[in-house]
């Protein structure tokens, strides 16, 4: 394989004088599913806008499909499909004239039997003449997708793209991305939902503009460094408040019957699970190893102090 | 790599025609709507009135006083009510508005005449709204002299003024009969065009803005201008369809002579579509919204319909509105329409509003380039 699909470093921009994005390195390897998280307003969007040439950074560089990103924007979205956070088709054009009006922005050759398949692929063949706007959220997203794919670009980007579709949909959509990262396309995906987190095979985490923490998936709860205990038993909510006014807890998340119990303090948390068996006999104690979702939840909750402290608004 | 791709380009052309016929009220609202306005305001919009209602006063019922009368009524612009008595009735007439003019002709008027006493006959008149009696006051002298001549014969004859020593002549060209269609329909062209020129071209870019399709389509490899040429062209194809409807409108229903040269008329209506394209590009870089666009849109709207000269005569404006008014490219197009329609002008005629309309262009366009860099990033 050859270099990385996408590679910045120091990526700036700003607003209007606020920082949205700053400082950001990031690699994305070939092939792979990129998961870009954060919570609303970090600047997932205006960083994925920079990395397809939308936007020009203020500072760094970057090579996205091994072009720069300030001087070859153009080559750079002849290669890459990119999905817009909104429904970024026409609503009143029917989908195949959606399809066939996407064709034409990439002057694909053949452009009717491209079109054809792509409808035969969505399963939308009898239906070419509905209006886009007419379709559910879960079918847009779908069709919006299979718009960005018609040129078989190498990398695709993906800007929350399940944002209010239903979990069925959501997963539907998902085994797609899953089928074209197989055919060898690289994808970057920003979402906010931790189960889609878990399915990508790295991961970056971006709050307030700035990257938190990237690597494999599978590396981050050890990074984030928590040790977690999982409890169950009864009087789960009145256990969670003791727990939480501990200062040696940090996160308490309850997981259906359970309550997961991390802390960067591995001997302080020890100590307060021994403190609680020797109280209370009725709970069910078992020390975990610390899953991505544990350490979501923890930065998150760090992003959120973070927003407290600097008092920044957005 | 081309710098233009005309398949781009023409996708983007056929998608704005799609949506355009799609958009059912917008397409009406283009070509219904100057149709219903040039046949309104073309019938509606009178600057001469007529027949205005007229009460008389009358303390002198001799054949002098009743000719002077009829003689204003058979002018056409009074119409005659009634009579009222004393001057408190003809007072509240003219406030409650159920006359514009009230004629009191005074008693003993017939004898102070043959005494050469010169007597005066008060017409108040309703001046609250100048333009609605001003032709009425401004034709009742001539009316009255004649109305009284003609009865001044037999043993009146000594009274009857002379001859005056010279006579004025007034030649009313390119409009003989004054009638306001002939002056109104050729302005309605540059309003109509202004209107839906400059609204529909902002109202159709930031339309896209806002939905969010133009992030998806500057995504692509598709160049600027071939967004905003494909976007563009559909409404000057509109345009001309407005135009070519007015001018056979303006033909068989008004009347209104198409005396000049067609080769100036086409080289100004084809310069003032690409001011207002412009125009109306400009304000969508303006923007975030339809809805602002549309308000944007309408605040040019009065201005252009009231300093242009179109409603109201532009030597009346003060020096400050003339100015303000010279910056408005309507006022160039009313200008060279009027010209070129009415007083048969050739290309060397208009010249002068050619080049002012470029000048306003070159600056719209100019600011609006400027801003367009700002808003891709």
């Amino acid at each position: 394989m050859t270099g990385p699909a996408i590679s910045v470093k120091g990526l700036t921009k700003a607003f209007g004088g606020t920082v949205v994005v700053d400082a950001i390195d990031m690699d994305v390897p070939t092939g792979a599913i990129y998961g870009f998280l954060g919570p609303n307003g970090s600047g997932k969007t205006t960083t994925i806008r920079m990395m397809c040439g939308l936007l020009t950074p203020d500072g760094g560089e970057g090579r996205t499909l091994g072009h720069d990103i300030r001087t070859e924007a153009r080559k750079i979205k002849e290669n890459v499909g990119y999905m817009t956070q909104k429904f970024s088709l026409y609503a009143d054009l029917t989908i195949r004239e959606n399809l066939d009006f996407m064709a034409r922005m990439y002057r694909l050759p053949k452009r009717r039997q491209v079109v054809d398949a792509t409808l035969r692929e969505l399963g939308l063949e009898g239906r070419g003449n509905q209006l886009a706007g007419t379709l559910s959220g879960g079918w847009k997203q779908r069709l919006a997708l299979a718009a960005a794919m018609q040129h078989k670009p190498r990398l695709l980007l993906l800007d929350e793209p399940t944002a209010g579709v239903d979990p069925k949909a959501r997963r539907d959509f998902w085994d797609e991305i899953r089928r074209l990262s197989k055919q060898g396309v690289t994808v970057l995906v920003s979402t906010h939902y931790m189960d889609e987190a878990v399915q990508c095979d790295y991961i970056a985490y971006i709050a307030y503009g700035k990257k938190l923490i990237d690597g494999p998936a599978r590396e981050i709860p050890a990074r984030v460094g928590l040790t977690t205990w999982r409890v169950d038993g009864a009087d789960l909510i009145e256990l969670e408040d003791a727990l939480l006014a501990d200062p040696r807890v940090e996160q308490v998340a309850r997981f259906g019957a359970q309550l997961h119990v991390s802390s960067t303090d591995a001997d302080g948390l020890d100590a307060v699970v021994a403190e609680w068996k020797g109280r209370n006999g009725s709970h069910h104690w078992v020390k975990k190893e610390a899953e991505l979702e544990e350490a979501f939840i923890y930065l998150m909750a760090t992003a959120a102090d973070n927003f407290g402290l600097d008092g920044r608004a957005r | 790599m081309s710098l233009f791709s005309l398949s781009r380009f023409g996708a983007v052309l056929f998608k704005e025609f799609v949506q355009m016929r799609r958009d059912r009220l917008t397409f009406a609202m283009m070509i219904g709507i100057p149709i219903v306005q040039l046949l309104i305001f073309g019938f509606a919009i009178n600057t001469d009135p007529r027949n205005l209602p007229t009460l008389v006063e009358l303390n002198d019922p001799s054949p002098v006083a009743r000719a002077v009368i009829s003689g204003m009524d058979t002018s056409d612009y009074f119409a005659f009510q009634g009579f009222v008595f004393g001057p408190e009735a003809g007072d509240r007439a003219l406030r409650d508005g159920s006359a514009n003019f009230v004629v009191v002709i005074p008693a003993d008027f017939e004898r102070d005449i043959l005494r050469g006493l010169a007597p005066e006959i008060l017409v108040a008149a309703d001046a609250s709204d100048p333009t609605a009696v001003g032709s009425a006051v401004a034709a009742l002298g001539g009316i009255v002299d004649r109305a009284i001549a003609q009865n001044l014969g037999g043993p009146l004859t000594k009274v009857a003024p002379g001859a005056p020593p010279f006579s004025v002549v007034v030649h009313k060209q390119f409009n003989p009969e004054g009638k306001t269609a002939t002056n109104i329909v050729p302005g309605l062209l540059a309003i109509i065009l202004a209107m839906t020129m400059v609204m529909i071209t902002a109202v159709a870019i930031v339309r896209e803005i806002e939905r969010g399709t133009m992030e998806a389509l500057i995504a692509t490899p598709v160049r600027p201008t071939e967004v905003m040429l494909g976007k563009i062209l559909p409404y000057v194809v509109v345009g001309y369809i407005q135009t070519l409807v007015f001018l056979v409108a303006a033909k068989l229903l008004f009347d209104v002579p198409f005396n000049g040269s067609r080769l100036a008329f086409f080289a100004g209506f084809n310069l003032y579509i690409v001011v207002n394209l412009a125009l109306g590009f400009l304000i969508s870089t303006l923007v975030r919204t339809q809805m602002q666009a549309m308000q944007a849109s309408f605040f040019l709207i009065l201005p252009i319909i009231l300093l242009s000269g179109f409603m109201f005569p532009f030597a009346g404006m003060p020096g400050w509105a003339q100015t303000i008014g010279t910056a408005i490219p309507a006022t160039h197009f009313l200008r060279l329409v009027r010209k070129v329609m009415l007083k048969g002008a050739e290309i060397a005629d208009i010249a002068g509003d050619l080049r002012a309309m470029a000048l306003i262009g070159s600056v719209i366009v100019l600011i609006a380039l400027l801003r367009y860099r700002q808003t891709l990033d």
